[in-house]
């Protein structure tokens, strides 16, 4: 018996569950969808907020764990998610579907129940585009994969917006437009020094089919309407000067990085320092935009 | 005599056990979500 029919057989550890919801990604889910439910006109309980981020957090976690139970074979051949539970075979399929299914049903329900079915129906979705939108019909098939299935993590600002209101208006539906623009750069910029192993996987990511020249002409295409959409909560009276210093600043800097990595030439990943700055840079923008929109608007209350 | 030790039964139970425990403590929290739920929906529409 080989190692890898004997770690078959044998039941997943917990572990391997947590890890199969993704728990890095879900942070910043997390973050934009509790900056959503805090700057939502009215008042929810704590405690109805707390369970409205509780079920974002456990709907992204679904959606990550039927990704990976679609994509196994994929994620099998790149470097970077070969250690995942199920490529790794610490874990069986269907293990995994069952888990993310009932995990998404579960936080649906519960944020139907405790907030809005509104809310919920925006959460299940986000879950439902991701997986079935992104990750099944358009990430192997199109290097546009990546620009409508990054609808899929611009919606928990919509949901925690939701979850108080019960609608969706201008300002998340801008919140929404911001991430959704965002989203090609920052995984743009990743595919760039990540790209021989997209390439090994067969994943039409951009870099792979129309090469590292127009890949970064594209990123520096999707910052400027990213930073019109990230200023835009000021211009239109939606947010005060604080946020709109804030947005400016981090967009022009955004931008700047952008600039620099059209520049670059380089081919090897080695010589891909300004992608790899912006990409790390794109988290922290989007971390310290919705952070300051949270701040502008307790200090205009 | 005990029975001859039979490791991969052994790994067996024990991640059943700790998947038991996890369970447990995620049901346990879930009850007592549900019961401050109840309690803040009784204070908003009660």
């Amino acid at each position: 018996m080989t190692t890898q029919t004997l770690s078959y057989s044998l039941p997943a550890e917990w572990r391997d569950f947590l890890a199969l919801t993704k728990p890095r990604v879900m942070t910043l889910v997390v973050f934009t969808g509790l900056c959503g439910l805090l700057v939502a006109p009215g008042h929810l309980h704590p405690v109805l907020g707390f369970t409205a981020i509780l079920c974002i957090a456990l709907g992204a976690g679904a959606a990550a764990a039927l990704n990976q139970w679609y994509e196994a074979d994929l994620d099998a051949v790149m470097k970077r998610t070969a250690s995942r539970p199920l490529p790794a075979g610490r874990m069986d399929r269907q293990s995994a579907l069952h888990f993310g299914v009932g995990l998404g049903v579960f936080s649906v329900v519960l944020m139907g129940v405790a907030t809005n079915w509104f809310a919920a129906a925006v959460l299940a979705a986000s879950i439902l585009f991701y997986v079935l939108v992104y990750t099944v019909w358009l990430k192997r098939r199109t290097p546009q994969n990546i620009v409508i299935g990054g609808a899929a993590g611009a919606f928990p600002p919509l949901i925690g917006w939701a979850a108080v209101t019960g609608d969706a208006s201008t300002l998340p539906l801008l919140l929404f437009a911001l991430i959704f623009l965002w989203t090609p750069p920052h995984f743009w910029a990743l595919s760039l020094f990540v790209r021989s192993d997209y390439a090994k996987a067969g994943v039409p990511m951009l870099p792979v089919v129309a090469g590292a020249r127009a890949t970064r002409a594209q990123i520096l295409l999707y910052t400027v309407p990213m930073a019109a959409a990230a200023v835009a909560p000021w211009a239109l009276g939606l947010a005060g000067l604080l946020y709109g210093i804030a947005a400016g600043a981090l967009s022009l800097l955004f931008l700047g990085l952008a600039v620099q990595v059209f520049a670059n030439q380089a081919t090897e990943p080695a010589q891909m320092k300004p992608e790899k700055r912006l990409f790390a840079f794109s988290i922290l923008y989007l971390f310290a935009l919705f952070g300051a929109l949270v701040v502008d608007h307790w200090v205009a209350a | 005599m005990s029975p001859r030790p039979d490791p991969v039964r052994d790994e067996i139970r024990r991640r059943q056990k700790s998947r038991a425990v996890v369970m447990a403590i995620a049901l346990f929290a879930f009850v007592i979500l549900v019961y401050f739920i109840s309690i803040a929906k009784m204070a908003v529409y009660g």
